[in-house]
């Protein structure tokens, strides 16, 4: 009789320990790239850093033959297809409506949200490692072909202005795909931002004298545009420009779109 | 052991879920029975933490879900089998689980086998699978971590008669292993087949709560005569309340001895005495389904 009671009740279980955040990560990774157009979209950043290096050795001039060029001109794939991966990430999980298990198995979305965010910066650097990289490969394969001086002219604090400022582009799609919840929305709105406000700030800029002098403070592209050019290294004001208009961006957007996650139904 | 305790659920001026109280036991399959739009699936994401609820409490065991340290291996959930990435493959959605919840490896192809999915169907893309397919992947992923509670929205959707047998015999072994299963339904025949507790729902309130024996049983007694509307006067007389079903019988709450007695004491001829047995479930159900049909079609 004992044993027949006893079959009926499950046997007691180790303590169940908690999910550790590393592990959160390491599977928002995974997500990242096992999907065809996951992978694909990672992928497409090496290839299009290695088109735009081929590109640059084909069509430049021998005494721009520089690793800046190199590193300016692989900027632009990435600075566009890096803040996708970020935003995707994010949307995906409503878009494909794959939410209800990943909130379900953890029922905490500050943890799932900050796992995303740090897997999508570590994609970030991967990335700025690999343009660096290809960047390099250019300009020896460069130097070798052309039979031009090979030129390093980048020091290390400009690749960290420039990993900042990917990663800061990067955080613009996170916050997006945060705020708007929708794949196509956020990523229409990713490029109105990158693309079409820069080119108002600068109408806007050059037909009126007072907006010039304020346009540093207000269009996040153009207080950032220093990290990028591989010149001189920022003066104050150019960190102040990037911090005011990095608050109004991207920290007040996205807390805004955090309180939303917060309490919003996952259907 | 799942508490449900005056549960609600309001959005803008509707109430989807109106003080709703039950209890899931363990070892015992409840099943949670009502048309849709009764606010089953609201219920269930209540429970598991993915909509908040305006008043009320669900706890597992005791305890808030969100409280759970890693609630897979306690609550296996399946709210809506589609809701996967299509271009992820069956195992690597498993595999994602695995990882989640730190379960060794071999797990995923245990569960793989436990919902007879084949090594083929596995390597699919989730896009490209039948809706059966998707629910026995959904199955896989809620019991991958060896949970004690099963919370599952109308599993058997989509399934063909075979897939509901299988899924009615493992949910069956499941209770008896002193598992708690809560499934949703809105089919009285799937949760008869199934269940052995009822939770029946409409328009956001419980309706009725039982075990399903005693729900079938307190069905009440049907009846015919040759002379109807003189029984059912009879009947009235007596203090007893008889509807006519609609196919020239009275149905009443009183038992048959009664009915019989009241016939004989007015001298009216019977032609059928019986008891109706889940007919009271039905008819409940059945209204509940007509009234939001009938909504349906006005909208």
């Amino acid at each position: 009789m004992t044993a027949v009671a006893a079959e009926g009740v499950r046997p007691h279980r180790a303590v169940v320990r908690p999910v550790p955040l590393s592990r959160i990560i390491a599977v928002e990774l995974r997500k990242m790239f096992d999907t065809r157009s996951g992978f694909w979209l990672i992928a497409s950043i090496a290839i299009t850093a290695v088109l735009a290096a081929a590109g640059v050795i084909l069509f430049a001039a021998d005494d721009q033959l520089t690793y800046s060029t190199f590193a300016t001109a692989i900027r632009f794939p990435v600075v566009i297809i890096l803040p996708l991966v970020a935003i995707l990430a994010v949307t995906s999980e409503w878009s494909q409506r794959t939410g209800l298990t990943t909130f379900t198995l953890i029922p905490h979305r500050g943890r799932i949200i900050t796992a995303k965010a740090i897997s999508s910066v570590v994609i970030a650097i991967a990335a700025m490692a690999l343009t660096f990289a290809v960047g390099a490969l250019g300009n020896l394969v460069g130097a070798a072909v052309t039979g031009a001086p090979l030129v390093w002219d980048v020091t290390i604090t400009q690749c960290l202005y420039y990993v900042l400022g990917m990663v800061l582009s990067l955080l613009v799609g996170f916050m997006l795909g945060v705020l708007i919840r929708a794949s196509i929305g956020a990523v229409v709105t990713y490029f109105v931002l990158t693309f079409l406000l820069p080119t108002i700030f600068s109408l806007l800029a050059t037909g009126s004298h007072w907006f010039r002098g304020l346009q540093p403070w207000v269009d996040i592209q153009f207080a950032q545009s220093g990290l990028f050019v591989f010149d001189k290294s920022l003066t104050g004001e150019q960190w102040a420009q990037i911090g005011v208009t990095g608050v109004v961006w991207l920290v007040v957007p996205l807390l805004a779109g955090l309180r939303m996650v917060m309490r919003a139904e996952v259907k | 052991m799942i508490t449900v305790d005056g549960l609600s659920k309001r959005y803008g001026g509707t109430l989807a879920v109106d003080d709703v109280s039950f209890t899931a036991a363990a070892g015992r399959v409840t099943g949670f029975l009502g048309p849709n739009g009764a606010g089953k699936s609201t219920t269930m994401r209540i429970m598991v933490g993915l909509t908040r609820a305006t008043s009320g409490t669900a706890t597992i065991a005791g305890r808030k879900f969100a409280d759970l340290p890693n609630p897979g291996r306690e609550v296996g959930v399946l709210l809506d089998a589609s809701a996967q990435h299509a271009g992820r493959t069956g195992r690597e959605i498993l595999t994602l689980a695995q990882r989640l919840m730190g379960l060794p490896r071999t797990r995923v192809e245990e569960m793989l086998t436990a919902v007879s999915l084949t090594p083929d169907e596995a390597t699919r893309r989730v896009g490209e699978y039948s809706l059966g397919m998707r629910q026995r992947l959904g199955i896989a992923t809620a019991l991958i971590g060896d949970p004690d509670v099963l919370i599952l929205d109308e599993p058997a959707n989509g399934l063909d008669p075979a897939g509901i047998r299988w899924m009615r015999d493992l949910l069956r072994g499941y209770a008896d292993r002193g598992g708690t299963v809560l499934l949703s339904s809105h089919l009285l025949h799937e949760i008869e087949v199934i269940a052995d507790d009822i939770v029946m729902i409409g328009h956001g309130r419980i309706v009725s709560h039982g075990a399903k024996t005693e729900l079938l049983h307190a069905a009440g007694t049907i009846v015919r005569a040759v002379d109807l509307a003189r029984l059912e006067q009879a009947l009235t007389d007596w203090g007893l309340t008889a509807n006519a079903t609609g196919d020239g019988a009275l149905r009443t709450d009183a038992d048959a001895a009664l009915v019989g007695t009241v016939a004989l004491e007015s001298g009216v001829a019977l032609t059928e005495l019986r008891a109706a047995e889940g007919a009271g479930l039905e008819e409940m159900f059945l209204e509940l389904t007509s009234t939001t049909q009938r909504e349906g079609a006005r909208a």
